[in-house]
């Protein structure tokens, strides 16, 4: 009876999948193989930076546009997740927050030819934004100094004279601040630390003792959410609520200026773009492996120091000459013009300047 | 439990291939599940290793030993699906009874329906709800409850800004597990023999004497196994948690600040996608954790059962 | 449903009755109290603003206590004793209400905005701003709940019947012990355990809906287990003793006597089980993987699934299009309750099919 009952479930389903599965109506490229002049095909699976989820996805589309025989998969899962999958051989590319640590470099990389070793491409870099939720303040003036102070506890209400003597003319209320902040591992949480740890060592520290820049976000202050939607919801939703976020996420939020120099900047993608071009590169590494150690106190004119630069992880030169064919195209498209221009306009990041572009792009043409 | 029907199975000469055919495949499957239980046991064990026997301070938030960096999650996981048992119980008994001998049939039958459907809204869509609608609808009574109730120490303050707080979380928790829990009640709140009832009615009881007498007896193993599958829920929910949760490394029972302590589930939602080497294996070791918790209730859980004779109509 | 027909026997209209809307007055009156004291409390400035929610609820306790005393001084402890549980029972079927129906308003009327016939006949490659669809995580939703189900039943059920009708001993408390343990495992374990059993075999770079389903199935077991355990116990032994009496081998009278007997209450079971997986995600995230394109193999290739496609959608919510996204996170879900509502539908059409005729 009871087979029966489970028979007719199972037609039941089995009917309904068939029913919806007349394939997708955006799927089945047909038409557009005649237009296009591309060979390549096969599937590219990456998993990594949730960061870099919306410009993946924009990449993505542009590329199987003009590759119709090619899937490419990004699982936004995290940096870390990424890294370790690529390195295990479980994706053929990662995207990451932070480029491969020597340790890590000097393993092995399940994924690539023997004795070739990952490399780390910038590909997409977005400004981190101090968003608040304040009634009638607005654009509201901070220094690394007193941001240290906000997200450490040490100013805990909104008219604090260290914010105040910053905001001449700007009437603060009285209520205390409500810190918001990433309750999960990020490395958004990672480079905001690290533009604290490097510009206010004295503010930013427990105890006396400085705190080292890291994924967690390091004091008990305030509330900790999920993700950045997760803290864009809790500044939409919270009065007097303050947090770090990617500019991405922070539509529709008020966004405070940064003291850099002596003077106030407000965000700018080529600001954030210009900081990271101005940065030198990590020594020790491979020829093409570009690895940035970010300038956090880069005083030039509309700079903007707290920024993200996320990258692909590659095989220099891959076991499966077929994923390494497709991995050079895809990167190549990631890191070309149209597609940066692209990221920048969906995704509000900033589009690699063109010097570091045009190294990126050779690097990315020695994928084998 | 089945004696009766033992005795009835031994007396029997011949033993027919249908029937042993039949039996075999019952013990089949019941050692597939030990099989695959003690298969997740030994993974959970073996990845958990290098975490429990690690060196101090490789571990992350600077615990000085493993024990010392699970115990706030322990505590968390803990407090938290009790807040939310506190409250769903009752609730889900209560609903279960409304719809099982207080509403007109008809309506109780639309309500069981809906009840049942709510069971399968996807743990990210009670976070997404957590987040816009409850914490901010909570938030103000949370603030009135710290001022009114701030000597009290649950409600101590300072309040939570967002209303994100364990409180918050054990809510979203027993609404979660209140269909589960309601459905199983449900059922066998209808399963009792009508003549038990209507025995009890006929000599005058009231309907909730009636009720107390016929149903709550017959139900009581039922209810239990309503109340442990709520917990092991509760107490294993992830995403939920991990969205609608303040969380911190902390242990207080405060219930309304906006540093609560963790769960394990939500923990390893939290810190699994970034983590690397020891920290993956100190998240899975923390799994570990609370599988042997879980272990530990249910234990408990059977040894108060055990104390009371069970009313089975298998018996 | 044996109350309303058995509501007129059980009044003696011997003793003192509370006049007819007597109820109804009480509540509206308690209301009425605590809101004037709620709004003297606003008046006099103790409280910020006027609190309906607290004077709603502190007036639904007066109400309480309130009919209590009333009935009592009137009808006697008994009959107040039950009048009381009656309402309180009442509230809190309506308190633990609201947040369920605010949860499927918000769910309906956020959903419905992208509900429309693109969301079914599309997937989501190649497409970046607005429109796209789930179609390729529906599929794969149904497939691998499908497969996760025809895993967990067969055991799930035989396990259930090894409890009730063979089990003793050693092995059948154990294996109830761990049923019980198995509940408690979390979801996210669950999706470790089986990616790292599957990449055990076929190396790291393994996903698949197949895998999806595993997983689900460590989740959806003790589920079924526990649920038709609960509900094959309940089927009274005079029915199997009759069959017996009769001559009729021990397996058929589990078949034709146990099983059909308890079916409703077994289909709820499975349907419950499977309910409580569907929407599970955290184990999806690491086993099935994530893709935007169609995929109907279930062991080969990452597998979209519903619940993920909600996750993602939201999470990744950012930029110009995030809107868009947002809406079709929500249309996902709705879709995902819409499904489970016809499973259930279906499963009780068969039963009520299939079943016998009871008393009730």
């Amino acid at each position: 009876m009871n087979s029966q009952r489970l028979g007719i479930t199972a037609a039941v389903a089995l009917t309904a999948a068939l029913a919806l599965s007349s394939c997708a109506s955006n799927e089945g490229g047909t038409t557009a193989n005649t237009t296009s002049p591309s060979n390549l095909s096969g599937t590219l699976n990456g998993i990594g930076s949730s960061a870099q989820g919306t410009a993946q996805t924009n990449w993505i589309s542009g590329f199987q546009t003009a590759n119709p025989k090619v899937t490419v998969n990004y699982d936004p899962q995290g940096s870390g997740a990424g890294r370790k999958a690529f390195i295990a051989g479980g994706a053929a590319f990662a995207g990451s927050d932070a480029a491969l640590s020597t340790t890590e470099l000097t393993g092995t990389f399940a994924g690539c030819a023997a004795g070739s070793a990952g490399i780390d491409l910038p590909v997409y870099i977005s400004p981190i934004a101090i968003a608040y939720n304040l009634d009638g303040v607005t654009g509201l003036k901070l220094d690394s100094d007193t941001i240290a102070g906000i997200f450490s506890g040490a100013i805990t209400t909104w008219n604090d004279p260290k914010i105040a003597a910053l905001n001449s003319g700007t009437t603060l209320p009285g209520a205390p601040i409500t810190v918001i902040h990433r309750s999960d591992d990020s490395g958004t949480t990672q480079n905001f630390t690290d533009y604290l740890a490097t510009n206010s060592p004295t503010v930013w520290a427990k105890n006396g003792t400085p705190v080292p820049a890291g994924q967690t976000f390091p004091f008990q202050v305030g509330d900790a959410a999920k993700g950045t939607s997760g803290v864009a919801d809790g500044v939409k939703t919270t009065k007097n609520s303050i947090t770090y976020i990617d500019e991405s996420g922070a539509t529709g939020l008020s966004l405070a200026q940064l003291k850099v120099g002596s003077s106030f900047v407000t965000l700018s993608a080529a600001g954030a773009a210009g900081v990271v071009a101005a940065s030198p590169l990590a020594s020790g590494r491979a020829a093409n492996d570009i690895a940035i150690n970010i300038n956090r106190k880069d005083t030039s004119a509309n700079a903007w120091p707290l920024v993200l630069v996320s990258y692909v992880v590659a095989c220099q030169q891959y076991k499966d000459a077929a994923t390494g064919d497709l991995v050079r195209a895809y990167v190549s498209y990631a890191v070309s013009d149209a597609a940066q221009q692209l990221a920048a306009q969906k995704a509000g990041s900033a589009p690699l300047a063109k010097d570091l572009a045009t190294k990126v792009l050779a690097a990315a043409a020695t994928i084998k | 439990m089945t004696t009766g029907t033992a005795e009835v199975l031994r007396t029997r000469t011949r033993v027919r291939l249908g029937d042993r055919v039949f039996s075999i495949s019952t013990v089949v499957a019941g050692t597939i599940i030990l099989a695959v239980l003690a298969a997740v046991a030994i993974f959970l064990i073996l990845q958990s290793l290098p975490a429990v026997f690690a060196q101090p301070g490789t571990l992350p938030s600077d615990a000085v030993n493993f024990w010392a960096y699970v115990w706030p999650f322990v505590f968390g996981t803990l407090w938290a699906a009790f807040l939310a048992l506190i409250m769903a119980t009752p609730l889900a008994i209560g609903i279960a009874l409304f719809i099982s001998h207080y509403a007109p049939r008809r309506v109780s039958q639309v309500l069981g329906y809906i009840i049942d459907l709510l069971a399968a809204i996807p743990s990210v869509v009670f976070g997404l709800w957590g987040i816009t609608t409850l914490a901010p609808f909570v938030q103000p009574f949370y603030s009135w409850l710290t001022e009114v109730a701030g000597w009290f120490p649950l409600f101590a303050g300072p309040v939570s800004g967002t209303g994100r707080t364990i409180l918050t979380a054990a809510i979203v928790l027993a609404v979660m597990v209140i269909p589960i829990m309601t459905a199983i009640c449900r059922e066998v709140f209808l399963q009792t023999p009508r003549l038990h009832e209507e025995a009890a009615l006929a000599l005058g009881a009231t309907r909730w004497e009636m009720v107390t007498m016929a149903v709550f007896p017959f139900a009581r193993s039922g209810i239990i196994s309503a109340i442990m599958l709520g917990l092991g829920r509760a107490l294993g929910e992830t995403l939920a948690v991990a969205m609608v949760l303040s969380p911190a490394v902390i242990v207080k029972f405060a219930v309304l600040q906006a540093q609560s302590p963790n769960t394990i589930a939500a923990n390893i939602a939290l810190q699994f996608p970034e983590a690397t080497g020891l920290s993956v294996n100190a998240l899975i070791a923390s799994g570990l954790v609370l599988f042997v918790v879980t272990l530990l209730i249910n234990v408990l859980a059977r040894y108060i059962v055990s104390r009371r004779k069970t009313f089975s109509g298998a018996n | 449903m044996t109350a309303t027909t058995a509501q007129p026997t059980a009044n003696a209209f011997s003793a003192g009755i509370l006049p007819r809307g007597a109820t109804w007055a009480v509540l509206g009156g308690s209301w009425l109290v605590m809101g004037a004291v709620f709004g003297i409390f606003a008046a006099s400035g103790l409280t910020t603003g006027f609190n309906i929610v607290g004077a709603v609820f502190l007036g639904t306790v007066l109400f309480d206590v309130l009919l209590y005393l009333f009935s009592r001084r009137v009808e006697g402890p008994r009959r107040a004793k039950d009048r009381l549980i009656t309402s309180l029972v009442t509230t809190a079927f309506i308190i633990a209400l609201l947040p369920l129906i605010s949860l499927a308003w918000i769910v309906m009327s956020d959903g419905i905005a992208r509900f429309d016939p693109t969301f079914f006949t599309q997937s989501m490659r190649n497409i970046t701003g607005g429109g796209g669809g789930a179609l390729h995580a529906i599929i794969g939703t149904l497939l691998v709940t499908l497969l996760a189900a025809l895993i967990s039943v067969p055991i799930g059920l035989l396990t259930s019947i090894y409890l009730v009708e063979y089990g003793r001993g050693m092995l059948a408390r154990g294996i109830t012990f761990f049923v019980d343990v198995m509940t408690g495992i979390p979801s996210i374990v669950a999706g470790l355990f089986a990616y790292a059993l599957f990449a055990l075999f076929a190396g790291p770079a393994i996903r698949s809906g197949f895998m999806g389903s595993v997983a689900l199935s460590v989740l959806m077991i003790p589920v079924v287990v526990r649920s038709s355990e609960e509900i094959l116990r309940l089927v009274p032994n005079e029915l199997r003793e009759a069959s017996y009496a009769l001559g009729v081998p021990k397996w058929l009278t589990i078949l034709k006597i146990v099983l059909p007997t308890s079916l409703a209450g077994l289909t709820t079971g499975v349907t419950l089980a499977i309910a409580r997986v569907i929407g599970e995600t955290a184990p999806l995230l690491i086993v099935c993987g994530f893709t935007t394109s169609m995929n109907y193999d279930v062991v080969e290739d990452r597998m979209m699934t519903l619940p993920v496609f909600v996750f993602t959608q939201y999470t990744q919510a950012a930029g110009a299009d995030a809107q868009a996204a947002v809406e079709r996170a929500w249309a996902g879900a709705l879709t995902l309750i819409i499904i489970v509502m016809l499973l259930n539908l279906i499963a009780r059409l068969i039963a009520r099919a299939f079943a016998p005729k009871s008393g009730r």
